[in-house]
């Protein structure tokens, strides 16, 4: 076991996955020389040479597309994006090409390309440098969509998601990528948990919590101080938010018959209205409550001093456990 | 004329020179710099270059039949544009790799694609035709100029390999306003990649005439890229052989992209969908007729002396048999399987699709059981001739 940061357990896989198969590259904007703008990729480019780490020109069209090329010709190809609002230009190759290829080709051409996005708030940032962007690319069939939450994950999650044979959009949350975990940098990818699986992080018996990314830590401090006042939370983690790993979610929901979801992207067509939605289709006579949401507010993400406003925070998600469980909370008295 | 003269289409500030080895009327030009690059092409290899013409042209207007009666949804027709890519096609080895967009029919029959295979996905019964792998030509792209990016990608690939096989992109003049290809051209430019960008200026994007899509011989762009740009008349097979060779030789040697012009003329509607009397007249029809690229060879030939009534009874021969086999094999293609619907969305298992799949096939096995209504993936068939004008774009 090693104590890495988040950004560092992404630069030991990504240099996993560099040595263990010679037809990894990667590419994005100022990842070679600098090492990233959070230097998830420093050292990797003098270590494998510029053909394997590759600065590209400015443009999320011209990465995307031209690792949909490498791909046709057996590359495996993860693209940095180096801030989730700079991912637009690249959404066409990324909706109508990476996601459809498989479908299209009818099986014959892999896309096994990684596309690893920084994303969500909590950093102070300039605009287009906050967002949370996922719930587009769950929407899009033929991705799978992931988002890593602490160092030991995204080491693992990482080199399954290049390994993979299906394009990954591979979601790292930003804020968190100075804080450290341990990680077992020798652990094989076989007896790791897929990528796919929800962790179920603390067992509680009140209310089941959902969520993902930079969230998970803000939803295990809210299970400690849900717990000082006698409430038992359980705490999911998604990990894969396409396919979304019910089953976990649907046992506790169960048990407890109170659901919250929490994010920091907003609340419409959202990933909290997908979980709500089929969660009630398959447990509703379990369910005590309607599930609740807990998300950021329907807006352009906001200038940096406005931003604890917009995103979930520990006292957001206690309201909206206080909601599920019918206890008095910011909505009390007021019509649905 | 002028710079400031406009032609035809309206907004083309000026008509550029383009290269030319055969007159529309049959006479060679002589040209220093490109007949080296063809002075392997004798009679018989232009006999088998106007024969493809003469047999891709038949799988056009066969294909173009097959809609109108009902057994295509769509056909987006190349007629006009064989000596473009029959020329190029002739230029490119088999392992090299092709990226073209939806109307390269030709390049599909020259890499040895069976017609009935194309036509497959224009039947709707499959989302492509082949296997890439097996021709060496990727799935054709419907989204204009994506391809661009996707030919770049796998010549860097090839360079990074070490490989002296080079990519292809195929593109209309429409394409080149697009920001995939500007991209496609700056990173081929910056990473010297082995790739050929080869836009068939064929006059129109559905109703828009070239000057809308630049001001000035698409092939000038080039020169901003950092790389040759070759203007050649796309009529004329022999000169558009010559450019490819030029510009896959380029490639190979390790000096990175070109850019080809060939100027050439959608004589037929976008697509079966399309009415061009609506944006253009007959007059600019009649006048690209004499410029027809299957007649000028024909016409060259027979300037040397080539029993050219043989070539045209073998080649009539050869395009009428195809088209045989293609309408037999077309109209009785059937319809996929249902549940085939979910096939190939992910290469590995998925959880939530296979749920989905699940459940669909429990709702189809409903209409099995006795006295059932009448399955709605049998009686719910679309009218092939319901698509919308531009339903490609």
């Amino acid at each position: 076991m090693t104590q890495l940061t988040l950004a560092k357990a992404l630069n030991a896989g990504l240099r996993r996955a560099l040595a263990d198969d010679d037809k990894v590259v990667l590419m994005g904007e100022d990842i070679g020389t600098l090492g990233g703008v959070f230097r998830v990729t420093d050292g990797l480019k003098a270590e494998f040479g510029a053909n394997r780490v590759v600065d590209s020109p400015l443009s999320e069209a011209g990465l995307i597309g031209t690792a949909v090329g490498l791909a046709y010709r057996g590359f495996r190809p993860v693209v940095e994006i180096q801030f989730d609002g700079f991912i637009y230009p690249g959404f066409d190759q990324i909706v109508a090409q990476v996601a459809k290829l498989h479908y299209r080709s009818r099986g014959t051409v892999k896309m096994p390309i990684t596309i690893r996005v920084p994303f969500g708030g909590g950093i102070g940032a300039a605009e287009h440098h906050s967002e949370s962007p996922e719930a587009y690319f769950a929407h899009t069939a033929g991705l799978r969509v992931v988002a890593c939450s602490n160092p030991a994950d995204a080491y693992v999650m990482l080199r399954q998601a290049i390994a993979s044979d299906d394009p990954v959009l591979f979601f790292e949350p930003k804020r968190r990528y100075h804080v450290k975990g341990e990680v077992d940098e020798s652990a094989s990818l076989a007896d790791a948990p897929p990528m796919g699986v929800a962790a179920t992080l603390s067992r509680g018996s009140d209310v089941t919590l959902v969520t993902y990314g930079a969230l998970v830590q803000t939803a295990r401090d809210a299970a400690t101080a849900a717990e000082e006042e006698g409430i038992s939370l359980e705490v999911i983690d998604l990990r894969s938010l396409a396919p979304i790993d019910y089953a976990p979610i649907e046992a506790s929901v169960r048990r407890t018959g109170r659901l919250v979801i929490a994010h920091e992207a907003g609340q419409q067509g959202g990933m909290g209205a997908e979980i709500a939605a089929s969660i009630t289709e398959r447990c509703f006579e379990f369910l005590e409550a309607a599930p609740v949401r807990v998300t950021g507010h329907d807006i352009p993400y906001p200038p940096a001093k406005l931003e604890r406003h917009h995103l979930p925070d520990l006292d957001r998600i206690l309201d909206g456990v206080d909601r599920a469980l019918g206890r008095p909370n910011s909505l009390s008295g007021v019509e649905a | 004329m002028t710079p400031s003269d406009r032609d035809a289409t309206g907004l083309l500030t000026r008509p550029d020179p383009f290269v030319q080895l055969i007159t529309p009327t049959g006479e060679r030009v002589r040209n220093a710099e490109y007949d080296p690059w063809v002075a392997d092409v004798d009679l018989e290899v232009l006999g088998r270059l106007y024969r493809d013409m003469v047999v891709v042209r038949r799988i056009d207007t066969e294909a173009t039949a097959l809609q109108r009666q009902g057994e295509l949804g769509l056909w987006p027709p190349l007629v006009g544009q064989e000596a473009a890519q029959i020329g190029s096609a002739h230029a490119l080895r088999d392992d090299d790799f092709v990226f073209s967009s939806y109307r390269e029919h030709a390049l599909a029959w020259h890499r040895r694609v069976a017609p009935a295979q194309l036509l497959s996905v224009w039947r709707g019964t499959a989302a492509s035709g082949w296997n890439p792998y097996e021709h060496n030509m990727a799935v054709p792209q419907i989204i204009i100029g994506a391809q661009a990016l996707h030919a770049t990608g796998y010549a860097m690939g090839l360079r990074w390999e070490g490989s002296d096989a080079a990519s292809i992109a195929y593109f209309g003049d429409g394409a080149t306003s697009e920001g995939d290809v500007n991209e496609a051209l700056v990173f081929a430019s910056s990473f010297d990649a082995p790739v050929v960008f080869f836009c068939q200026n064929n006059q129109w994007a559905i109703s828009e005439p070239v000057g809308l899509q630049s001001k000035q011989a698409i092939a000038r762009r080039a020169d901003g890229f950092g790389m040759p740009g070759l203007r050649v008349d796309g009529n004329d097979v022999l000169a558009v052989l010559a450019a490819t060779r030029f510009a896959l030789d380029r490639a190979r040697r390790g000096e990175g992209p070109s850019l080809i012009e060939a100027v050439t003329y959608r004589m037929g509607p976008h697509t079966t969908a399309d009415d061009p009397k609506r944006y253009r007249g007959d007059a600019e029809l009649a006048e690209w007729r004499e410029r027809d690229p299957i007649s000028r060879v024909l016409a060259y030939l027979d300037g040397s002396g080539v029993d050219i009534a043989g070539l045209e009874r073998e080649a009539t021969a050869e395009a009428d048999r195809v088209a045989a086999e293609l309408r037999a094999a077309i109209t009785t293609l059937g319809d996929p399987e249902p549940l085939s619907v979910f096939d190939h969305v992910y290469a590995e298992p998925n959880s939530h699709l296979e749920r989905q799949r699940a459940n669909y096939a429990r709702y189809l096995a409903m209409f099995d059981e006795p006295g059932e209504r009448e399955t709605p993936a049998a009686g719910a068939a679309p009218e092939a001739s319901s698509s919308t004008e531009g339903g490609v774009r």
